[in-house]
């Protein structure tokens, strides 16, 4: 009748959605941003991006058989992290910039550390960094003029904004007829894909909400220099990188908190110190360093923020003395 | 409608229940031997009251409750008694010393058999109880505890409310549902009788929404009765589980263990168990048969049949048109909760209420993956617990810290591993830390 019956623990069945799907989803919300990107910016989009992308895959690639380890190049983690990198640089930075940022993203934000799941910060934002770091001009000033596609000289609107200038209308801004990095141009080609990522349930959406929800309160407040409560929210929200960050770098699962709540908080703090960094510091933008920032406090918000586990509905006091414990191993 | 709260926790899981749900009850038959084991219910094993040699009939008493949590057992059917030998018990997963029986084929009624009545105002508390441990009547949504100490709760404790637990949220089974659908009137005399035995004034009836035909002729069989209510829950897994059930339909939280239902006043069973009081009330029968769905797509026609205690998996997968392809996994329960099997030799206990088989192709094993921190496990817990850090506590050998985490409190749902993406064995994880912090406990307890 049956020779070999197989026996496990329960569950005996699975969910469909796996790490693989997960980031082709990931990977699918970033089409509309790639294609806004080299619908305005054209070739030279297109080439920082493949650059991009196509270190990535290949430096885990070399690492995983240099150092005799199995290849996973196939769960498409590297292929996000390529794209999103090649997503916040600007359309025409020489190529050894994406190329470089990747093969550092890949083999010392994550192979180093142990791969996937074990990364401490963001892998692309660490590249970015680390090229921001590196060749500071190139990064902050290969602008291409959106269409045309010729040079372009001064500052980007969200430096503009930061001074407190007009900064650029609401369409161009939604649609992304304007001066900025390959990502951070078309708000509805990202909002799109963060409604893909939204309805499939890839992100939770209390991170986005609670970045931009905290960022633009604190535009409105702080925003026009030399005046309080006068701030334009919306472009606060619009302009730079907050709109690719909130939805596709702070919602990367390894970096942020596990429970709903601590999400919220790592909205927040991440919010509050871009809005620091754009508005007290030196930089225009603040989004790559903010989210680093809370990519590294999110050990410690795991560490106590702790659901209310059922049966302990009267005794918050003693379940917070008991998980004193909690969340340390990360 | 009782819809599910954000935040409670719980999964999506696939419905499958088309299945074997349109299958009436059959009956199973008689099968070539019963293994009835001395231990199939919460609490101590029962002991034999019959010797190797002995004929039985049905009905007839053969081994005696030891203790206040206990559970007699009866011969389901005539025959002799064969051997009382160890077997292998599916559920307890180790081997036990079991009554096996060789059926004689003529299914003799016990003389003492007699009927109590069907009039509930006729029949005294005291003698639901009496009827309750004398038909060894058990939970039979699967967990098996002692009813007769379920309506007995201790002084200082008042229960005001009983929920009927029709739910049934594993995939694949429909024994509840058909139960329901074909016997309301006696799920609810059951019920009734529950009620009365345990003092309780008022009764909500819970089920399922994807149980339309059910709920229908539940809220048919319950409408003279103005203490009866009927909660139909939208559909979630695990809902059916005790201490969800209650959080979902009355706002209460069991506290953590040793806190049980009665804590909050409240009492809950399933609609087996009150189907099967009121067949001891009407007929005098005890406990010695039940309705298990057998089902899955590894099964030629699934059906869910009225199975005598103690039938072997392997007559009960026949009776279903046996194995439709190369089987990969027999499951004794839902595939959520449910019990491998490592052949269809074992039998079935109180418990059982499917028999699911899960075909090769189904049941291929995926490489686990790293854990990527994503949280869904922590979402879908219904205890509202951290799996992902206590599964990893538990692969690293850091039992107390998982224990500070309170996985003790963990019912082993299952969830968590549902929703993995990277196919890590969180239960597996979980229940290995919990036997690491029982077999402590027992061994504290003894010095």
């Amino acid at each position: 009748m049956a020779d070999k019956l197989l026996i496990t623990s329960s569950p005996h069945i699975r969910a469909a959605k796996t790490v693989r799907s997960i980031m082709l989803d990931v990977v699918i919300a970033l089409v509309p941003a790639s294609v806004a990107a080299v619908v305005f910016f054209g070739v030279k989009a297109f080439g920082v991006l493949a650059a991009s992308t196509i270190s990535a895959v290949l430096a885990e690639y070399l690492y995983e058989k240099a150092v005799k380890r199995p290849v996973t190049v196939g769960d498409l983690s590297a292929v996000v992290t390529g794209l999103l990198l090649g997503l916040t640089l600007p359309p025409a930075v020489p190529l050894y910039v994406p190329v470089v940022g990747s093969a550092f993203a890949i083999v010392v934000a994550k192979q180093v550390f142990g791969g996937l799941g074990t990364n401490f910060v963001n892998p692309a934002l660490a590249g970015r960094a680390f090229v921001l770091a590196a060749w500071p001009l190139h990064v902050t000033s290969a602008w291409l003029n959106p269409l045309t596609m010729d040079a372009a000289t001064g500052a980007t609107p969200l430096h503009a904004f930061k001074g407190g200038q007009a900064a650029g209308s609401l369409v161009d801004l939604l649609i992304g007829n304007r001066l900025g990095s390959l990502g951070e141009t078309s708000a509805i080609a990202i909002l799109l894909g963060g409604a893909y990522l939204l309805m499939r349930g890839v992100i939770d959406y209390r991170i986005p909400v609670a970045y931009l929800g905290t960022l633009g309160l604190g535009v409105f407040i702080f925003g026009k220099p030399g005046a309080l409560f006068q701030g334009d929210p919306l472009r606060g929200i619009l302009l730079g990188g907050a709109m690719l960050g909130a939805f596709f770098m702070a919602t990367d699962y390894v970096t942020s908190p596990v429970t709903p709540k601590g999400r919220t908080y790592m909205g927040i703090g991440a919010g509050l110190i871009t809005l620091l960094i754009r508005y007290w510091g030196d930089y225009p933008e603040g989004v790559t360093y903010a989210i680093l920032l809370m990519n590294l406090a999110t050990p410690l918000i795991d560490k106590f923020v702790v659901p209310r586990y059922y049966g302990y509905a009267h005794d918050v006091a003693a379940r917070r003395k008991a998980n004193r414990a909690g969340g340390e191993l990360s | 409608m009782v819809k599910a709260k954000r935040g409670s926790g719980g999964v999506s899981v696939p419905d499958k229940k088309e299945l074997s749900g349109r299958m009436p009850i059959e009956d199973a038959g008689i099968p070539a031997e019963l293994t009835l084991f001395l231990s199939q219910h919460t609490g101590a094993p029962s002991k034999p009251l019959v010797n190797v040699g002995d004929d039985v009939k049905r009905g007839q008493k053969i081994a005696e409750a030891q203790g206040a949590v206990s559970a007699c057992l009866h011969a389901p059917t005539s025959g002799k008694v064969k051997a009382i030998e160890p077997r292998y018990q599916p559920v307890l997963g180790r081997e036990v010393d079991a009554i096996v029986l060789t059926p004689d084929g003529e299914n003799t009624l016990y003389e003492g058999i007699a009927p109590v009545g069907d009039d509930l105002e006729a029949i005294s508390q005291e003698k639901i109880r009496e009827v309750v441990r004398e038909a060894g009547l058990v939970g039979l949504g699967g967990a098996a505890f002692p009813t007769a100490v379920k309506l007995t709760p201790p002084p200082g404790k008042t229960i005001d409310t009983y929920l009927l637990n029709g739910v049934e949220c594993e995939p694949y089974l429909t024994a509840d549902q058909k139960l329901m659908e074909e016997s309301a009137a006696d799920v609810v005399f059951g019920f009734r009788a529950l009620m009365k035995g345990a003092g309780v004034k008022k009764g909500i009836i819970c089920i399922e929404d994807n149980k339309p035909d059910a709920i229908k002729a539940m809220e048919e069989a319950a409408k003279p009765y103005p203490e009866l209510e009927i909660a139909v829950l939208s559909h979630r897994y695990p809902r059916g589980g005790e201490k969800q059930l209650i959080e979902v339909v009355l706002g209460r939280e069991v506290p953590p263990p040793p806190g049980l239902p009665l804590d909050v006043g409240v009492i809950v069973s399933n609609v087996g168990t009150a189907y099967a009081l009121a067949m001891a009330l009407k007929t005098g029968l005890p406990l010695v048969e039940r309705i298990v769905s057998v089902t899955g797509e590894g099964v030629a026609r699934p059906v869910n049949l009225r199975a005598l205690i103690g039938t072997p998996v392997s007559y009960l997968i026949e009776k279903a048109g046996g194995f439709s392809s190369t089987p990969g996994k027999v499951v004794l329960g839902g595939p959520m909760m449910g019990v491998s099997v490592r052949d269809t030799d074992v039998s079935i206990v109180k418990g059982t209420s499917g028999v699911l088989v899960l075909p090769a192709e189904a049941v291929k094993t995926e490489p686990v993956l790293p854990c990527i921190r994503c949280g869904r496990c922590v979402e879908a817990c219904p205890m509202r617990l951290l799996p992902v850090w206590m599964a990893a506590y538990a692969e690293n050998g850091y039992m107390d810290d998982a224990e500070k985490m309170r996985v003790m409190d963990c019912c082993e749902c299952g969830a968590c591993s549902y929703v993995c993406p990277s196919r890590r064995p969180l239960t597996q994880s979980i229940r290995l830390a919990k036997a690491h912090i029982a077999a402590k406990r027992r061994a504290a307890a003894k010095k």
